[in-house]
């Protein structure tokens, strides 16, 4: 088979598992596995032929028009370079994983063959997104991965948490999704076609019109979607969907959409240096801000969330300053460990029976329990924090590298402004990024308190795919030689002062919360003995005090908060009293109970938009029932009344009756001889 | 057009009203006490004297069918009419126990609106009638038309199908008669009481 | 003669028992009444026919039949009114009040049985 046949196929099958597992899903329960994982890995094997074929070098464009559709035509068309193949294989091994996880991990779950399928589906979409090289091809899959999305979210839409939780993913993406409907439309115009390639040769060519309009109003999609900075407030809230979904969309595929799309069309937005600079800010405010909320979360699943807006803020920022090849090489190495960290998280959340990391904190040897997961969380962690030789160093000194070249002008693809913003945040954001890191690691597999409830053994399904994908994470980092060769040809092996730079910001970052863990598991160990000695120890040291009050506090806000969404069978067990050691707290200081909001974006949201909304929908409301209904209302009772007044006529006497009948028949019969005599008349 | 003129006009067809024939004066008097004894039928207050005067109304109209010279029919309206309607009405007042002698309420409340609508529907008839009628004649003196013979040929050569139709419907009427005032045996009511 | 005289005859004669049908208030009056109106429309039509000289002699024969159906309702009719004489121990029409708005329904007509005792408990 040729490599475009192939191709084709990559998407196809997971549709075709999607279609056969919604159809079968109830009459036939035992296809349901083999139609998940099978056409998965089918597609997966036949990305990674493709990327084979392929082999990072000329394009693969083929195109057909199905009709003639107007002005601008719509092409199948397929566009495999470098970038879609290595994404594709991403995608396909993810999902994969993903799929074979969830068997396990979803084994009691009555609803699993629609989820399944959905999942089929939606891996189908983004394998779509990433081969089209038609945009408005594109659109379809960006949409029906929108669609999955709320799906998926709300699996348990018992809860209300899921419940508007996929809602607001849905409509917060959505909001996204307009701009960039518009800016497709007006990239089109401007290029006459909707092909990449032809709209690539448009942008060489200098032949765009509005470059900045079109780049900024495609950001905006893109900020939906990679749940970018304002646009970031649902993927958090997302995490209410089932921990393989997490691990699936919201790390390693739908977010990166957004980026892939950038890094396809970078061109169009490097075109507009306005279009970077405002990426660039996006990006550093979104690094640094998810940076701090992820320090300051208690659900295990939400520090991941925000991570993830962290690193996709990275390949933002790659983008901004112009190096397509470190982002998507981001997007590739995050995608594996993330994915491994959500699926470890996964494994935690069952062993432990409980979201929160403070309730983990307080449970002794739960690393012993889970070993598989204890180890590759480390690795996944560790790529996580960029710390050599794990995948993340590389992939994000790459990023780091690009930013430090632009910012010394020795790129000349985005203004060096970008450059030094992106360069400044990612270092910092280096150095939280291991600190939140440290802090999961530390409460989580370093609780001290009653031992972790024993659950027996995890399943190898979700064990061995934990193992499969641990090998990307710490391996990956070492092709980024021959990986570089796949992109745009630009080095994307780390300098000396980059990785100083940014390993040093790690270490220090994971160092800074070990000692702060250290400190804060002494005060916790003290603290419920020392209670009357309280007082004492206030005078002696107010700074250590406020210190234990605030862990006191943490814990009775634990303990009051219970895990969002209860998707582990098992029953909880009694969460072990006392405060919880959280470095955290004292690392962000004042800033703790604002980042732990998520810097109160959904309040603010709440005010800008929310209640103006409800306060029309509360004056429509109001319209409709008094006012329109007031006319609706009159038109009944009026015609009631009349009909009491006709009524009255209705006495039942006979006689009344054929008066009035030949009276009528009397007049009638006048008027039509006065009529007649009339007529004859004249 | 000047009265002489329409007088004219009207003596083409036949005589004038002002110069009336005998048969016409005996077919107004008679048509007279018709039209009173009707008045006196819808009018009086008492019940069985209403019934005796609709025997004066029926027996005028029997007179004047006969000076229309519809001989037969004369005397089938006073065979039935006279002979059988009228005794049924007065057995029917009999059986509903109607009080003998003035009945203050024999009208209705409904007897102005009632007066109304009459007066303007004989007003308006009386109109359209004259205004239609005035000058139309009517020839008594050809061949016979209302005998027994001409009667008996015209119904049992043209209108035997509708005769007999009409024969079966009272039988029909007779049987639904009897059904409807047949009295219920009580101790059959009381059975089905007691079901 | 006129056409005039019997035609004119039947209208105030119409018009007469149209009153009557109108304003009596014993049902067995309002059937005189009806009699009264459908010989007025006998006359009419004997009156016609003559003018007419038909062949067929139409209007005489449908007086025949309209005797005939007269006699047939005057039967129908008064064991109708017997009949609800029986049930409600009154003819009078204004009185037969069930088809009126709000109308609740006869008390007495509710049992299916005691009809017949009523006119039995009025005398």
């Amino acid at each position: 088979m040729s490599t475009t046949t192939l191709a084709v196929l990559v998407p196809l099958l997971p549709f075709l598992g999607a279609v056969a597992g919604l159809l079968l899903g109830r009459t036939a329960p035992g296809f349901v596995r083999p139609l998940a994982i099978l056409p998965t890995l089918a597609a997966a094997v036949l990305a990674v032929t493709v990327a084979v074929r392929q082999g990072g070098g000329q394009p693969i464009s083929t195109a057909t028009e199905l009709t003639p559709t107007g002005s601008v035509p719509i092409d199948l068309s397929l566009y495999i370079d470098g970038f879609a193949a290595l994404v594709a294989v991403l995608v396909g091994v993810v999902a994969t994983c993903v799929q074979l996880y969830s068997t396990a991990y979803l084994r009691d779950d009555p609803r699993y063959p629609s989820y399944a399928a959905l999942v089929s589906l939606f891996t189908s979409a983004m394998l779509l997104v990433v081969y089209s090289g038609d945009l408005m091809v594109l659109l379809v899959g960006w949409e029906v991965m929108g669609i999955c999305s709320y799906f998926l979210v709300g699996h348990y839409w018992e809860t209300e948490a899921a419940r508007s939780a996929s809602l607001k993913a849905f409509l917060v993406t959505k909001l996204g999704d307009v701009p960039f409907l518009i800016g497709l439309f007006a990239l089109a115009t401007d290029a006459g076609s909707f092909r990449i390639t032809k709209i690539l040769g448009t942008v060489a060519a200098g032949g765009l019109d509005h470059p900045t309009l079109v780049a900024l109003l495609l950001l905006a999609g893109v900020a939906g979607k990679s749940a970018q900075f304002p646009l970031h407030t649902w993927l958090p809230d997302a995490m209410a969907g089932p921990t393989p979904v997490s691990a699936l969309i919201h790390a390693a595929t739908m977010v990166a959409a957004g980026v892939y799309f950038i890094a396809r069309l970078l061109p169009v937005f490097a075109a507009s240096a306005a279009a970077l600079v405002v990426m660039a800010v996006m990006a550093a405010v979104t690094m640094v801000g998810s940076a701090l909320a992820a320090l300051a979360q208690d659900d295990i699943k939400r520090v991941l969330a925000y991570s993830t807006i962290g690193q996709l803020a990275y390949m933002t920022g790659a983008l901004a300053v112009g190096d397509r090849g470190a982002a998507v090489f981001h997007l590739l190495s995050h995608g594996a460990f993330k994915a491994l960290l959500f699926l470890g998280a996964g494994v935690i959340i069952h062993a432990a029976g409980t979201n929160s990391l403070a309730a983990m904190s307080r449970m002794d040897g739960l690393a012993k329990r889970i070993p598989d997961a204890f180890w590759t969380m480390t690795i996944a962690l560790l790529a996580l924090a960029a710390i050599p030789p794990f995948a993340g160093f590389f992939s994000k000194e790459a990023v780091l590298v690009a930013a430090e070249q632009t910012a010394t002008g020795h790129s000349d693809l985005a203004p060096v402004a970008a450059g030094w913003l992106v360069l400044i945040a990612g270092v910092l954001t280096a150095l939280l990024t291991a600190a939140y890191a440290a802090r999961l690691w530390l409460m989580a597999f370093r609780g001290r308190g009653a031992a972790a409830p024993d659950h027996g053994k995890e399943p190898f399904a979700m064990t061995g795919v934990l193992w499969l994908l641990a090998v990307p994470s710490v391996a990956f980092g070492l092709a980024a030689d021959s990986v570089a060769d796949w992109f745009d040809g630009r080095a994307l092996t780390p300098t000396v002062a980059t990785s100083v730079l940014g390993t040093g910001a790690a270490v220090i970052g994971a160092m800074l919360t070990y000692a702060l863990w250290q400190r804060a598991t002494v005060k916790a160990a003290t603290a419920p003995a020392a209670g009357p000695a309280r007082s004492a120890a206030a005078a002696e040291q107010p700074a250590a005090v406020a210190a234990t009050v605030s862990a006191a506090t943490a814990a009775a806000e634990s303990a009051a908060e219970t895990p969002e969404v209860a998707e582990v069978t098992h029953e909880h067990p009694a969460v072990p009293a006392g405060p919880a050691a959280d470095p955290g707290r004292a690392l962000l200081g004042p800033l703790h109970r604002h980042a732990a909001d998520g810097f109160h974006l959904d309040a603010v949201y709440d005010r800008l938009f929310v209640r103006p909304v409800r306060g029309a929908a509360g004056l429509v409301r109001f319209l409709d029932r008094e006012v329109v209904d007031t006319y609706v209302r009159g038109a009944g009772s009026g015609t009631r009344l009349l009909g009491s007044l006709v009524r009255r006529a209705q006495t039942g006497n006979v006689q009344s009756y054929l008066s009035a009948l030949l009276a009528g028949a009397v007049v009638l019969a006048i008027a039509t001889a006065v009529l007649a005599n009339v007529n004859a008349g004249s | 057009m000047t009265p002489a003129a329409t007088l004219a006009a009207a003596a083409t067809t036949g005589p004038g009203f002002l110069s009336p024939t005998g048969v016409e004066i005996a077919f107004l008097l008679v048509g007279l006490a018709t039209f009173g004894a009707a008045l006196v039928t819808v009018t009086t207050k008492q019940l069985v004297h209403a019934a005796l005067w609709l025997v004066v109304a029926l027996g005028g109209i029997a007179v004047e069918y006969l000076l229309l010279t519809a001989e037969f029919i004369a005397w089938v309206q006073v065979l039935i009419y006279l002979g059988s309607v009228v005794v049924l009405l007065l057995f029917g007042l009999m059986l509903t126990k109607a009080p003998i002698g003035r009945s203050p309420d024999a009208d209705s409340g409904n007897r102005r609106v009632a007066l109304g609508v009459a007066v303007v529907a004989a007003v308006a008839l009386v109109w359209v009638v004259v205004d239609a009628f005035r000058t139309t004649w009517i020839d008594l003196d050809g061949p016979v038309q209302g005998s027994t013979k001409v009667s008996g040929e015209m119904l049992f050569q043209h209108w035997v199908l509708p005769f007999e139709a009409l024969s079966v419907l009272l039988l029909a009427a007779l049987i639904g008669a009897i059904v409807l005032s047949r009295r219920n045996d009580p101790a059959d009511a009381s059975d089905k009481g007691q079901r | 003669m006129h056409l005039a005289y019997p035609a004119v005859l039947a209208a105030l004669l119409f018009c007469t028992g149209l009153y009557g049908v109108l304003a009596r208030r014993n049902a067995i009056l309002v059937l005189m009444s009806v009699e009264l109106m459908l010989n007025a429309v006998n006359l009419n039509l004997v009156a016609f026919d003559v003018w007419l000289r038909d062949a067929l002699h139409a209007g005489q024969a449908l007086t025949l039949f309209t005797i005939a159906i007269a006699a047939a309702e005057i039967g129908i009719g008064l064991a109708i009114v017997l009949m609800v004489y029986r049930n409600r121990g009154t003819s009078d029409v204004d009185r037969l009040r069930d088809t009126a708005e709000g109308h609740e329904p006869h008390p007495i007509n509710a049992g299916d049985s005691t009809g017949t005792a009523r006119p039995e408990v009025a005398a």
